[in-house]
């Protein structure tokens, strides 16, 4: 398998080049020594147990102290295809995603190709020497780590499962010995795993052993690009953030939940589900104070969020576009007749099926005006699982206060990928704002008869009340045209009175929403606005350019209906790049309709290959404004991140 | 008709019930659907059912979907909440009204083309499901608000008021409820108060779903020679098959019948259904052979009504496949746990975090 031209590394000491950093190459990367910054992936097929093994390594990194990110591209499949799991670990925190890799695991003869294509130059690839790799993959500016994983493991192990699973952990012991992962830190977390399951604890420890030994002995390790501990990760977990999102539904109280399958929340009420089964039973006949159905689509799931919030429960759906699409008829129902309701919509590619395992802010504008009809919605665009967690309990008092459906705009990315965010915090004096609910005692009491869309406080919202409480509170709750009082009208101007009291009531929520996250920067005559997970990659640009003199201030928005100091912010900047993954630029679309900015300072920098969004999309996309205006910078600026 | 107000004070002479009221508190507003509208004799059937039952309104949560049947939620218990909801999804919900407040006593109006064509999914699930509500279907065959187009259940050779005659084959409510594993399948006929108003009763007092097809004609659309739907043609081809008398737990079962005639079958709150004048070899309770029976009727053009089947109660009065019996919930409806029982609080959530690191 060696040949001429192949950079084989090989044991230390034979060859002198073996495993050691090439020369600086024409990026001005990936030269000299670098010390946690770097990235790197592995390449798996789906269905071979490889997610704890990768898992495993990032939680090691985390444990070293190292701001780090895990990315799942998995295929919408269940066994045979492609994935890899990507690390990014980097001392300044930024882990958005990045597309050049320092090493790469091949462990997919299927990918080879592609794999050995995205390794950076001067990089490292991993394989399984167990099988010669094929020699059109050759590249002179990459050195090649082969370790015999599959004949390690057949001579170590019994059984083509744990073989399997064993070959997924040498290469955890491999990397280990060289990025100079914490040997103590990979042993603890796998007695941590299998606690309970002695014999498999071993089985790791021997793969985790083969492997490291495999490298140490015939690679020079560490190699130049590699981890060593520090202090980052104080007082931070890693979660993703559908995790995150269920975990602010149980906090929050909600006790309703309904939905059907889909990618990419599917996970969300999974972990609702199991918090649920293990927070919420009573501790004494170990029944449930949950509901959780499994409807029949989404049209169901919807209807049922709709009537327990009418019957007075905390009730939510967790779906991803194409559910939101179904369950639209359902959306304008409870904006019209007024039903506090949670929707989180975990984007996916679209239009139609899409590429379900990959991301997307496409349902941006269809959030916003879901539904036939005049209508407009609360939207909350949460930018990592810290979020997902305030977010969510935020969602279910501003759906009660407002009484209107409230969306919660996550997406795959943010939902099912793995982030390292401060931990998660919680006010026990918090208690669940139900907004305006007429007791029995007030409805008793009352003189004069109860009308459910009365604005009696002038503020737009009305008064509601719930089922079986009191006769006094009765109304009919309905989609059907309905004047102030809640009677049936076909009349114009009852009818126009109640539409224009909805209207006045959502635009009134603006200043109770999240206001948008903005850092101006002195100077800046540009400024990025972005929106949920691109957060990551526009503060790497954000330093990168001021690394070249460039100050961009920026902004990320964080709910609609906009703050009043969205507004303010982009009438500050001469260009306002507004960086979302769409291709319509439907951030940009809202905000040339719903604030007074310049429409001509608005421009799109858009990305919508799937991807999570990383920091040279946002360059590549400066990249124009950038050599009209300040050529010179241009030039010096880097594909990649500010970390690079 | 719908100009008049109905008058607020009540003769004093009124019958109460129990909770001293009358069946005029049991009403709702005017109706307006066309005089003479099968479904405004449900409405009156229902509002009978809940005062005999003695159910406070306000403990009650009416549903629909959208048509006619839709409307009439409108017309009975002025002192209930009540959900108008969207076409054809009234099931779901009902059975999100119901996880919330499982005290509420469901009952959800519906019609042929909201139950068996737009919401034909809901409806299969809101079955299998096995919610504990009252599932009522006005089946007139027709489409009224949108003008006499055919139904799912017009039967075949069933003729439209405009001569176009139905070749597509019916749905059947009745037969797929059984097929679905219903708990408790009638069907009735509008005109017949006498066995609709047992028939409801017994309906909401079943534990589970309770599903009540009623032949509703439609006076304007569907009331014609050739229509299967019409007044005339049900009368002619109706089978008052099964009589079922309704008895309140506390009552004896006074009514006497000629031996081997009667049949009684306990329901969850101790009430009982006593069938009487059931044919020789009927057994309400026998899934497949209700079935079968319903079928062989049909062949031979007879419409089969009454509570057709039955699934007796079991020995402890409970019910462990109803919803919430699936479900596995607190006795309680969930809109009554504490805050404080529903919130893990800040040590639990610092303590759980220790797995995310």
């Amino acid at each position: 398998m060696k040949g001429p031209g192949r950079r084989t590394a090989t044991r230390r000491g034979t060859d002198p080049e073996a495993g050691r950093a090439q020369p600086a190459n024409e990026d001005g990367r990936a030269g000299g020594e670098r010390v946690n910054d770097l990235a790197f992936k592995i390449g798996t097929v789906n269905g071979t147990g490889s997610a704890s093994a990768n898992g495993l390594l990032r939680s090691a990194i985390f444990r070293m102290g190292i701001p780090v990110s895990g990315k799942n591209l998995f295929p919408s499949n269940i066994q045979g295809l492609p994935t890899w799991y990507e690390i990014r670990a980097n001392a300044r925190g930024h882990t958005a995603r990045t597309s050049r890799f320092d090493l790469v695991v091949a462990m997919n003869p299927a990918t080879y190709g592609r794999d050995v294509a995205e390794t950076v130059s001067g990089g490292w690839v991993m394989y399984d020497s167990s099988w010669p790799l094929p020699r059109e993959l050759d590249r002179d500016d990459v050195t090649f780590l082969g370790v015999p994983l599959a004949k390690m493991t057949v001579d170590h192990f019994e059984g083509s499962r744990v073989r399997i699973l064993m070959k997924n952990i040498c290469y955890v012991g491999a990397l280990a010995a060289l990025l100079q992962i914490d040997l103590a830190i990979v042993r603890q977390l796998l007695r941590e795993t299998f606690a309970a399951k002695a014999k498999l604890l071993d089985a790791n420890f021997q793969a985790i052993d083969l492997g490291y030994d495999y490298a140490m002995e015939h690679f020079d390790c560490p190699l130049p690009v590699r981890l060593e501990p520090m202090d980052g990760n104080r007082d931070s977990i890693v979660i993703d953030g559908n995790t995150a999102a269920a975990l602010g539904c149980l906090y929050a109280g909600a006790t309703v939940a309904a939905w059907y399958p889909i990618t990419p929340s599917t996970s969300l009420v999974d972990a609702f589900t199991a918090f649920c089964h293990r927070f919420r039973k009573d501790p004494e006949t170990g029944r449930n104070r949950f509901a959780i159905i499994q409807a029949e689509d989404e049209l169901a799931a919807a209807g049922m969020v709709l009537g327990a919030a009418w019957a007075g429960a905390r009730a939510f759906t967790s779906t991803s576009g194409a559910g939101l699409s179904l369950m639209s008829e359902f959306i304008g129902l409870a904006y019209y007749a007024e039903v506090p309701s949670v929707f989180f919509d975990v984007q996916r590619v679209g239009p139609s099926t899409g590429m379900p395992t990959r991301t997307q802010q496409g349902d941006i504008l269809f959030a916003a005006y879901a539904s036939h009809g005049d209508t407009r919605h609360i939207v909350l665009f949460p930018a990592d699982p810290r979020e997902c967690f305030d977010f969510a309990v935020e969602a279910f008092d501003l759906a009660e206060r407002f009484q209107t459906p409230v969306f919660v705009l996550s997406d795959l990315d943010i939902g099912m990928n793995d982030w390292v965010v401060p931990t998660l915090e919680w006010d026990d004096s918090y208690r669940p704002d139900r907004g305006k609910v007429a007791t029995a005692e007030e409805l008793e009491a009352a003189t004069g008869p109860f009308h459910r869309y009365l604005d009696v406080d002038g503020d737009g919202i009305p008064r509601r009340s719930l089922p079986g409480v009191h006769p006094a509170g009765a109304y009919l709750n309905r989609g059907s045209g309905h004047d102030r009082f809640g009677n049936y009208t076909e009349d114009s101007e009852p009818y126009a009175d109640v539409l224009a009291r909805v209207g006045r009531k959502i635009d009134g929520s603006a200043p109770h929403l999240p206001a948008p996250e903005i850092e101006l920067r002195e100077g800046a005559r540009i400024a990025f606005v972005t929106v949920g997970g691109c957060r990551g990659a526009v503060r790497e640009a954000v330093e990168v350019l001021a690394g070249r003199g460039i100050a961009t201030s920026w902004m990320r928005i964080r709910a609609f209906p906009f703050h009043g100091e969205v507004e303010a912010f982009l009438k500050r900047h001469e260009i306002n790049f507004v960086v979302e993954q769409n291709r319509d630029g439907q951030l940009r679309k809202l905000i040339v309709a719903e604030t007074e900015a310049a429409k001509g300072s608005l421009r799109s920098i858009l990305y919508y290959g799937g991807l999570p969004l990383s920091c040279h999309h946002v360059m590549d996309g400066l990249a124009p404004w950038l050599e009209a205006v300040a050529p010179a910078t241009a030039n010096g600026v880097q594909p990649e991140g500010a970390g690079r | 008709m719908s100009h008049i107000r109905k008058p607020r004070v009540h003769h004093p002479g009124l019958a109460r019930n129990r909770l001293g009221l009358t069946r005029r508190d049991y009403e709702g507003a005017m109706s307006t659907l066309c005089a003479g509208c099968g479904h405004d004799s449900i409405t009156a059937a229902i509002i009978e059912a809940f005062w005999e039952l003695e159910i406070a309104p306000h403990e009650v949560a009416k549903t629909s979907g959208i048509g006619c049947s839709g409307k009439t939620p409108t017309y009975f218990l002025k002192e209930a909440h009540g959900f108008n909801g969207v076409h054809g999804r009234m099931p779901s919900i009902t059975t999100g009204a119901h996880a919330a407040n499982r005290d509420l006593v469901c009952i959800g109006v519906s019609g042929d083309g909201d139950s068996l064509s737009i919401g034909m999914g809901q409806f299969a699930h809101v079955v299998r499901r096995n919610v504990d509500m009252l599932y009522i279907i006005e089946n007139n065959g027709v489409y009224g608000l949108t003008k006499g187009q055919f139904s799912a259940s017009a039967d075949v050779g069933s003729k439209a008021k405009r001569g176009q005659v139905n070749r597509e084959h019916p749905i059947d409510s009745v037969l797929l409820a059984l097929n679905l594993g219903a708990g408790f399948v009638a069907r009735s006929f509008s005109g017949d108060k006498e066995q609709l108003v047992p028939i409801l009763k017994a309906g909401l007092r079943h534990r589970g779903f309770a599903l009540i097809d009623v032949i509703s004609p439609c006076v304007t659309f569907n009331d014609h020679h050739g229509s299967t739907k019409s007044y005339q043609y049900t009368r002619d081809h109706y089978n008052r098959l099964v009589y079922a008398d309704f008895v309140p737990p506390a009552h004896e079962i006074a009514a006497t019948y000629e031996s081997g005639d009667a049949r009684t079958v306990k329901l969850h709150d101790g009430s009982a259904i006593t069938f009487r004048k059931v044919p020789g070899d009927y057994d309400p309770t026998d899934r497949d052979r209700v079935y079968g029976y319903i079928r062989e009727r049909q062949r031979s053009g007879e419409v089969a009504t009454g509570l057709l089947y039955v699934e007796p109660a079991l020995e402890d009065g409970g019910n462990a496949s109803d919803f919430h019996g699936i479900q596995g919930t607190v006795p309680e409806p969930l809109t009554e746990c504490a805050f404080e029982d529903l919130c893990p609080g800040a040590d639990a959530l610092a303590k759980l975090q220790g797995r995310f690191r």
